[in-house]
């Protein structure tokens, strides 16, 4: 083994055929992971990076035209091939055996109908000759090593008898059940909440002591980066921009883009986007001034006692989404709602915006109680409320050009009588968000997901309402995309003035722009205050081990930070 | 072909379903929707122009006070030669053809119409509405549908068959049939499209449900419909065919029709008597065949799975035309689920779910 590396990549270039000619996804990568080692490779959507990862495998599709050389160590360090040239059974023997990979979305890689340890076993027989038992015995072995207990009984369960996390562990542990040099990890835990995250992290991070394997982890969040890497491969539209140790790299990076990267990652306690007091002569925060909330105005919306259940099937009791929760927005606040998923959150979101029935308790919006509220009385309050959602690429209707889903609010509400006639409101509000007029002409596919969100967010302030729900309004887009429509965000807000329920279940993006942040969990409003009090000196144990369990993106202060968070899992 | 409207968007008689996919289409799949298509425009043609085609009339016996004389064998005069009843068999076969055209055009329209709406509003607002609807969507599957075409023809024209009475009577039998497979097709895509987030927004909106329905809903819900119809069309056809085979057609003095054509030349054919079965039956199996060729062309383009594509063709050559069996087999294409999503316009929402590509090409 020795100073071999485990995988070199050389000059590797990848062209996709498609319907519109030749796209390059990768030109000319060279990367190598040394034994043992941790290798970040980060950048953002189209970036190459989970094609270059692929490459490794050869789990390209057949459209795909490969250059260079991918040079695979052999578990035992005998030999060396070259993966881009294997085919048929050689790639089959060299796939779980010399490298393995960890998908993004656990509940997707496993198959519902197998039990979990027969997937495993499945994988252990078809690489070496074992008995069924021994193969048992070691699928048992490994899923204790990942940290799933009662490993003896949970071997023959299903994959929907596990959380997120576990199913998560269990991907990890098919994937180093044959002891591979190479573990790939696509985005390993960006579909898991951010206290699941931190398990599923330090369980990769113990790989290359317990397993002797060497990690590439593809990621877009740069605290895991921070949390886990060794070193770190930057890529950008295809080619390696800049690769260091993982400290040199967050302190002084070199190439701008990693520089622009870095610094459009929110971080909690951070500068904040909207400030209250007046701004500097100078005029040199970046801060949007806004007004100070009247704390005796009416309240925009006020929330005592909300519960939500989702009815059960027959003869089974429902679902409490909401339990109890209090609630007040007051004109002009912006209201910070986090949680991780399931927490009730977005069920929040959607019973003020009139799509989810509240079941008890009293919910005022715009002075009309939600409580078995009809179509009819609430409708004209629709007009006073906007909505941002989550996905930018469902929430237009496809068929429809931009400017007339801009002008839909208008001509519903009578504003405007076709879309045709909106349409110098619909250019004022398009130029409001920063797209160019002429973007009104394309329908929705033809926009970026972050152009998409910016038109969804004109959309949503066409008739100037009182009141925002923005559910997850970035969490679809990358980090310098988010950091852009979140400064829009709160530009817009300072000059409009709106009131605006901000759901994420990203702190240092809620931390950016809200007055108040409020957190939720399992339904229940555990801690409301300030930013400063909340995230500064949480009081509420779920609250410390939420921000305990956010990776932040400094090396050293994430060291320190992963320490105090053992303790805390500890204790 | 170039144009010189917007470069960014092809015209609309570019993107209207069939021209769209005449022009994706390659190979062996292209060749069935062009025989399709061939077969489907002679069928419309000679029903629209059948005064000016045909020598005779339908129901004419005499030419110049001269009786045709029955069972004439093919001659100048009668190029297809005459029926028992003594008609001409030529003008009959080309008058039939508008018969059927009507029917199909009938039938199309009531049961699409009924059936979309139903569809719409039984998976828009759901509850006991979609399921009472949904059960006796089921039921009507039971039945086989000749024989409600014979009840709906005697309750329509108490036996006595006109023009319209047969071919409302098969017209709405093909409707009462076709009405849950519409119904069906539609609430599934309708329940699909509710869920997702762009009606949501609408109804954040405060658009009333008739305009959601019918701007947002509506409109993402009916890629697979022209399918449908064609299919509609060829059964429509086929039982029309069948009732006058039955004896419950339209009497050969109200109109041509080749149902009736054939049973009355059931007789013939013992006797050596070819021409009076061959040619209305030839135009059935023809008209039949034409319109499910473009049937099935249209599914097999619609699917990524069972789509040649061009790139693809190129890549194969012969051997990658070849290999598709007419009425689809399992040729995903040399380029797999990779070249599932690309391409196309704006109706077409992607199909592949995340793949190496996207990351790559966004």
């Amino acid at each position: 083994m020795s100073t071999t590396p485990v995988v070199d990549i050389r000059d590797l270039k990848i062209t996709f055929a498609t319907d519109r000619g030749s796209v390059a996804a990768v030109s000319g990568v060279s990367l190598t992971v040394a034994p043992g080692e941790v290798l970040a490779i980060v950048g953002e959507s189209g970036s190459g990076k989970t094609v270059t990862a692929r490459t490794i495998l050869g789990l390209l599709p057949s459209t795909a035209t490969t250059e260079g050389a991918v040079l695979l160590s052999h578990r035992d360090g005998s030999e060396q091939l070259d993966v881009t040239k294997l085919k048929g059974s050689a790639l089959r023997d060299v796939r779980g055996r010399d490298a393995a990979m960890v998908f993004q979305e656990p509940s997707s890689v496993l198959n519902p109908v197998f039990p979990v340890g027969w997937q495993i076993i499945e994988g252990l027989r078809s690489h070496t000759r074992m008995s069924r038992a021994e193969a048992k015995a070691k699928a048992v072995d490994v899923l204790r090593r990942v940290g799933i207990p009662d490993a003896e009984h949970r071997v023959d369960y299903y994959p929907h008898q596990f959380s997120g996390g576990q199913k998560q562990r269990i991907v990890i542990a098919q994937a180093v059940s044959l002891n591979p040099g190479l573990i790939i990890a696509d985005e390993p835990t960006t579909a898991l909440d951010v206290t699941v995250q931190a398990e599923i992290l330090e369980l990769l991070r113990r790989l290359p002591q317990e397993f002797g394997s060497s990690v590439v982890i593809i990621t877009h969040n740069m605290g895991v980066v921070a949390d886990l890497a060794d070193r770190v491969a930057v890529m950008y539209d295809g080619e390696i921009v800049e690769q260091a140790d993982v400290r040199t790299l967050f302190e002084s990076p070199e190439h701008p883009y990693t520089r622009a990267l870095l610094d459009a990652v929110p971080r909690v306690g951070g500068t904040r986007l909207r400030t209250h007091e007046p701004l500097d002569v100078d005029g040199t925060s970046a801060a949007f001034a806004t007004p100070a909330v009247d704390p005796t105005a009416t309240p925009v919306v006020e929330a005592k006692d909300l519960r939500i259940v989702y009815p059960g099937r027959l003869r089974q009791p429902g679902f409490t989404a909401v339990d109890g929760v209090d609630l007040v927005i007051r004109p002009g606040e912006v209201l910070g709602l986090v949680g991780e998923s399931g927490s009730g959150k977005t069920t929040i979101g959607r019973a003020i915006a009139g799509l989810t029935p509240i079941t008890d308790g009293s919910l005022q919006v715009l002075g009309v109680e939600m409580r078995g509220v009809k179509e009819r009385t609430f409708r004209p309050v629709r007009k006073r409320i906007g909505f941002v959602f989550q996905d930018p690429a469902t929430s237009f209707n496809p068929l429809l050009t931009i400017a007339q889903c801009v002008a839909e609010p208008l001509v519903v509400h009578g504003v405007a009588a076709d879309p045709h006639d909106a349409r110098a409101r619909v250019d004022e509000l398009m130029e409001a968000v920063q797209l160019p007029a002429a973007y009104g002409d394309r329908f929705p596919h033809e926009l970026s997901g972050g152009q998409r969100q910016r038109a969804s967010l004109a959309r949503a302030l066409a008739l100037d309402p009182e009141l925002l729900i923005a559910d997850e309004p970035t969490s679809a887009l990358d980090v310098s995309v988010q950091a852009r429509v979140l400064d829009l965000f709160a530009r817009l807000q300072a000059e409009l003035g709106f009131a605006c329920l901000f759901i994420s279940h990203d702190l240092a993006v809620v931390d950016l722009l809200a007055d108040r942040i409020a957190v939720l969990h399992r339904g229940v409003l555990v801690e409301e205050g300030t930013g400063d009090q909340v995230l500064g000196a949480p009081q509420h144990p779920y609250t410390q081990r939420l921000l305990a369990s956010l990776p932040v993106p400094d090396p050293v202060e994430q060291a320190a930070r992963r320490e105090a968070w053992n303790q805390l899992r500890s204790s | 072909m170039t144009t010189t409207t917007a470069p960014v968007r092809e015209p609309l008689y570019k993107r209207l379903p069939v021209v769209h996919q005449l022009r994706t289409s390659v190979g062996l799949q292209r060749g069935m929707l062009i025989a399709g298509l061939v077969l489907t425009a002679l069928f419309v043609l000679t029903a629209i122009f059948a005064p000016l085609l045909a020598p005779y009339g339908y129901a004419q016996l005499r030419a110049d006070g001269v009786p045709f004389g029955s069972q004439q064998p093919p001659s100048a005069a009668h190029l297809w030669g005459t029926t028992v009843g003594g008609y001409d068999v030529l003008s009959r076969v080309i008058w039939g053809a508008r018969t059927a055209l009507l029917v199909m055009l009938v039938a199309v329209v009531l049961s699409s119409i009924v059936g979309i709406l139903l569809g719409l509003v039984s998976a828009y607002f759901g509850g006991w509405l979609d399921r009472t609807l949904v059960v006796v969507a089921d039921a009507i599957y039971a039945f086989p549908s000749l024989l409600l075409a014979i009840v709906v023809a005697i309750v329509i024209s108490g036996g006595q068959s006109s023009m319209w009475g047969g071919i409302l009577a098969a017209a709405i039998s093909i409707t009462v049939v076709f009405i849950p497979q519409y119904f069906r097709v539609v609430r599934a895509e309708v329940v699909r499209i509710k869920a997702e987030a762009f009606v949501e927004s609408a109804r954040v909106i405060g658009a009333s449900h008739t305009r959601i329905m019918t701007r947002h809903v509506l409109r993402n819900s009916t890629r697979t419909l022209p399918l449908i119809m064609t299919l509609n069309c060829s059964e429509a056809v086929l039982t029309l065919a069948g009732l006058g085979f039955l004896g419950f057609g339209i009497e050969p003095t109200s109109a041509a029709e080749w149902g009736y054509d054939l049973f009355k030349a059931l007789s013939d054919v013992t006797s050596g008597i070819w021409w009076t079965s061959i040619f209305p039956g030839t135009a059935i199996v023809l008209t039949v065949l034409g319109v499910t060729l473009v049937g099935e062309s249209l599914n097999d383009l619609a699917d990524p799975r069972l789509r040649t594509r061009r790139a693809a063709a190129q890549l194969a050559g012969e051997v990658g035309t070849a290999s598709v069996v007419p009425g689809g087999v399992l040729a995903a294409g040399p380029e797999g689920f990779e070249g599932l999503g690309a391409f196309e316009g704006p109706s077409d929402t992607p199909l592949a779910g995340p793949t190496a590509e996207d990351g790559a090409d966004r």
